[in-house]
């Protein structure tokens, strides 16, 4: 099971979750191993329920105090996993449709992600620019970049691969499991290491510290928000502050559903050229 | 003090100072997990909940929870958006045929969009002040004038397996990036090369498109009623090589032309048959129409035609190594070119395109392609060239290059593209830089560089057209 991803629990936080719910059944006594504990967080961070909607809304606030927003309406589906595979098979691939509102200058673009749960494939992306009727296909193998030029990166918002990370339990406390974690392959990233305080009960992570190669912290995220939707603790509201830009985002969810019942073929070319309206609203 | 007391002491003090230290780090349950710590567990120390040294301050806009998300203004049933835009330009260099200034306009484009679950209904028109080419009359299939109306359609879904978009629409389908085989849409190549922004590129199809998915293949049908032929190059604006003249020409020899116009005789059919297989997308295409730009001459009147054309092709897209490769294909057969012999006629050509795109880095891509023109009957034409033609190549070879760099979160995007043609020997670049000032504001400046060998090659005979402009947008 390499296909466990374990990192800032950002956008898909709204629209996923599954893991929480199963993860406290799981006997209170019995210390989790990190292995465990990363492979709930990363189930409870972007897995809930088998699919999804939620509305964001994004305020990028710069260094100098300019604001900046982002609107859009996000769709997840996960893909079932083979037969007679066991209750986590829904952490594997997963299908995003993201649907921008606002700023003007980007309404009715859509962007299209298929998830590729597999750690050395990477995602396929497409990009709908309206005005032109113009299905793009995106090239991107830099997953640490600016997620809509916001302080989040890709990877924030899809899942970074927990096989890529180096996992160490370093405290419990009262209410957090504390991982520090190492990245496998250190120029593949702009970090030396990142820390996580994982809610005990929940496995959702509430903050995160990313740390640069010279011990600084660099970025840090923080889960400010959290509502439990259809039995799911959902993050409704978080940040991402970029220590070396002074920049701040901050993401709100609203009409966060689960299970919705989205067919598999909202996520094809047919629906970027024509909006799945029923579904979007 | 005893010193057995003062241990005890110390101990307790560093024992607290260690929790407390170890505590400092530790974020505060955000709201909503607060209360759903599990009641077995010992109380929270008070300042866990009210510690909020390593949060940042929320954002303004969060405290406007209650601000309206949905586009729908009050009091209006359906969705409106739109932009102003001002734009200017002018030739970097003399040209004896065409006006110094190559633009100068202001554009107010407003769009409106009424859904329903299974239809919707769109509109969006650009109104133009245009000072320097101020054409008058307005011409919806030119878009000349005041208004160019670029779309005006309804959208339905008779059954849950197909679509059908009805009315004025752009319609763009293929692989290529700027370059394009079997789309045989509209092009608006003076918007293109005068600097409008990139959406100009496409003109608008009065149209039915009808679209049916099954999980075997996809199959679009769009019937044009009557011809719609690009927004080529004529003279008025840009100056182009005369063949007749045997020279560059401009607004002293604006392009005639005989258009195929009879409702429902001169008709377009273009057909896609498409299908994802994994990660690929596969794609068969047919067209049966005319050449989209002028590629004949009528010798009773000397006027341009638009000589009837059919094209086969096929594409594939889809990932390869690190980036996305594409490939595709066509066969133009150009019906009335009897093997190649009638002078007055472009012959039929395969053409090919192969293309590459990547990531170099974070926020920088650079994007490939190969772009060939082989032209049919090659013999035969060259047996049949007119007096004083300069004959083309067998070959036509195009390079491209494209490079994105984006900066400043985003905010700052360079951007070149550049065709170069070794056949040819002739170029196109196209530089440009935008910045988006704020959630409603960008600016932009570019360039539109023409250069060439010899006067009548494909970018060669624009090469007094070169020209800069720059844009300000406010969208809404």
């Amino acid at each position: 099971m390499k296909r466990f991803s374990a990192t800032a629990a950002v956008l898909l936080l709204a629209t996923g979750l599954a893991g929480a719910a199963r993860a406290q059944e799981a006997p209170a006594e019995k210390a989790p191993t990190v292995e465990e504990v990363v492979a709930k967080t990363n189930l409870a961070a972007y897995y809930q329920g088998q699919d999804g909607r939620a509305k964001v809304s994004m305020s990028i606030v710069d260094g100098q105090g300019r604001e900046r927003t982002r609107e859009f309406t996000i769709l997840r589906r996960d893909e079932p996993g083979p037969e007679g595979s066991d209750q986590d098979a829904y952490a594997g691939n997963q299908k995003f449709y993201i649907y921008f509102q606002r700023p003007a200058d980007v309404n009715k673009m859509v962007f299209l992600v298929w998830k590729q749960a597999a750690a050395d494939q990477d995602d396929d992306r497409w990009l709908y620019l309206p005005a032109l009727d113009l299905v793009k296909r995106i090239a991107g193998s830099e997953k640490r970049t600016s997620f809509v030029g916001s302080d989040f990166f890709y990877e924030d918002v899809s899942g970074r691969h927990t096989s890529e990370d180096i996992h160490e339990l370093v405290e419990t406390t009262d209410n957090y499991y504390v991982l520090n974690n190492v990245p496998r392959d250190p120029d593949s990233v702009e970090f030396a290491n990142y820390k996580m305080w994982i809610h005990k009960a929940s496995f959702l992570p509430i903050k995160i510290e990313y740390y640069g190669k010279g011990g600084e912290k660099i970025r840090e995220y923080n889960a400010l928000g959290v509502e439990t939707i259809q039995g799911h603790p959902t993050v409704t509201r978080a940040s991402m502050k970029d220590y070396r830009t002074g920049s701040t985002t901050t993401m709100s969810y609203r009409d966060v559903v689960y299970d919705i019942g989205l067919p598999d073929d909202i996520f094809s070319e047919r629906y970027l050229r024509k909006p799945p309206r029923a579904q979007l609203r | 003090m005893k010193p057995a007391i003062f241990f005890l002491l110390a101990a307790a003090l560093l024992g607290g100072a260690g929790t407390e230290a170890a505590r400092g780090g530790e974020p505060p349950l955000p709201a909503g997990l607060g209360g759903a710590a599990d009641s077995e567990e010992p109380a929270l120390p008070p300042g866990l909940f009210g510690e909020t040294e390593s949060e940042p301050p929320l954002p303004s806009s969060l405290e406007r929870e209650t601000e309206e998300w949905n586009r729908e203004g009050p009091g209006l049933p359906f969705d409106l958006a739109g932009f102003a835009d001002a734009r200017a330009g002018a030739r970097t260099q003399r040209d004896p045929y065409e006006k110094e200034l190559s633009l100068g306009e202001v554009r107010l484009q407003l769009e409106a969009e009424k859904g329903w679950d299974r239809a919707s209904f769109r509109v969006r028109s650009d109104f133009l002040y245009d000072p320097v080419y101020d054409h008058g009359t307005v011409d919806l299939e030119t878009g000349r004038g005041w208004l160019d109306l670029r779309e005006l359609r309804g959208t339905i879904t008779p059954v849950s397996f197909a679509d059908v978009r009805l009315g004025r629409q752009i319609v763009t389908w293929g692989t290529g990036d700027l370059l394009f085989i079997n789309d045989m849409f509209p092009k608006d190549w003076q918007s293109f090369f005068i600097g409008r922004d990139t959406e100009y590129l496409k003109a608008p199809s009065d149209a039915a498109m009808v679209s049916a998915f099954s999980p075997l293949v996809n199959l679009d049908v769009v019937y044009t009623p009557c011809f719609d032929a690009d927004r080529y190059i004529d003279g008025s604006r840009l100056s182009y090589f005369n063949p007749a003249l045997g020279r560059l020409a401009g607004r002293d020899a604006v392009v005639q032309v005989e258009r195929p116009q009879t409702w429902f005789s001169d008709d377009e059919t273009a057909a896609r048959l498409s299908r994802t297989v994994g990660e690929y997308e596969l794609a068969a295409y047919g067209y049966w129409g005319y050449w989209k730009s002028p590629a004949g001459m009528d010798p009773a009147t000397g006027k341009s035609t638009f000589p009837p054309l059919s094209v086969y092709g096929a594409s594939i897209r889809g990932p390869l190594g690190s980036g996305i490769a594409n490939l595709e294909g066509g066969w133009y057969d150009s019906r009335d070119d009897a093997g190649g012999s009638n002078p007055l006629v472009r012959n039929g050509e395969l053409r090919l395109l192969a293309g590459y795109e990547l990531e170099l880095a974070a926020d920088f891509n650079a994007g490939f392609q190969y772009y060939l023109e082989h032209m049919l009957n090659y013999d035969a034409y060259r047996d049949h060239l007119m007096p004083g033609e300069h004959p083309r190549d067998e070959a036509r070879h195009v390079l491209t290059l494209r490079l994105t760099r984006r900066l400043l979160s985003q905010n700052l995007v360079l951007s070149f593209f550049c065709y170069w043609s070794p056949s040819d020997e002739d170029f196109y670049l196209r530089p440009n830089v935008s910045y988006r000032i704020d959630d409603h504001w960008s600016a932009e400046v570019g360039g539109n560089v023409f250069w060439g060998v010899y006067d009548w090659t494909f970018f060669g005979q624009f090469r007094n057209d070169t020209n800069v402009y720059a844009a300000v947008r406010c969208s809404i």
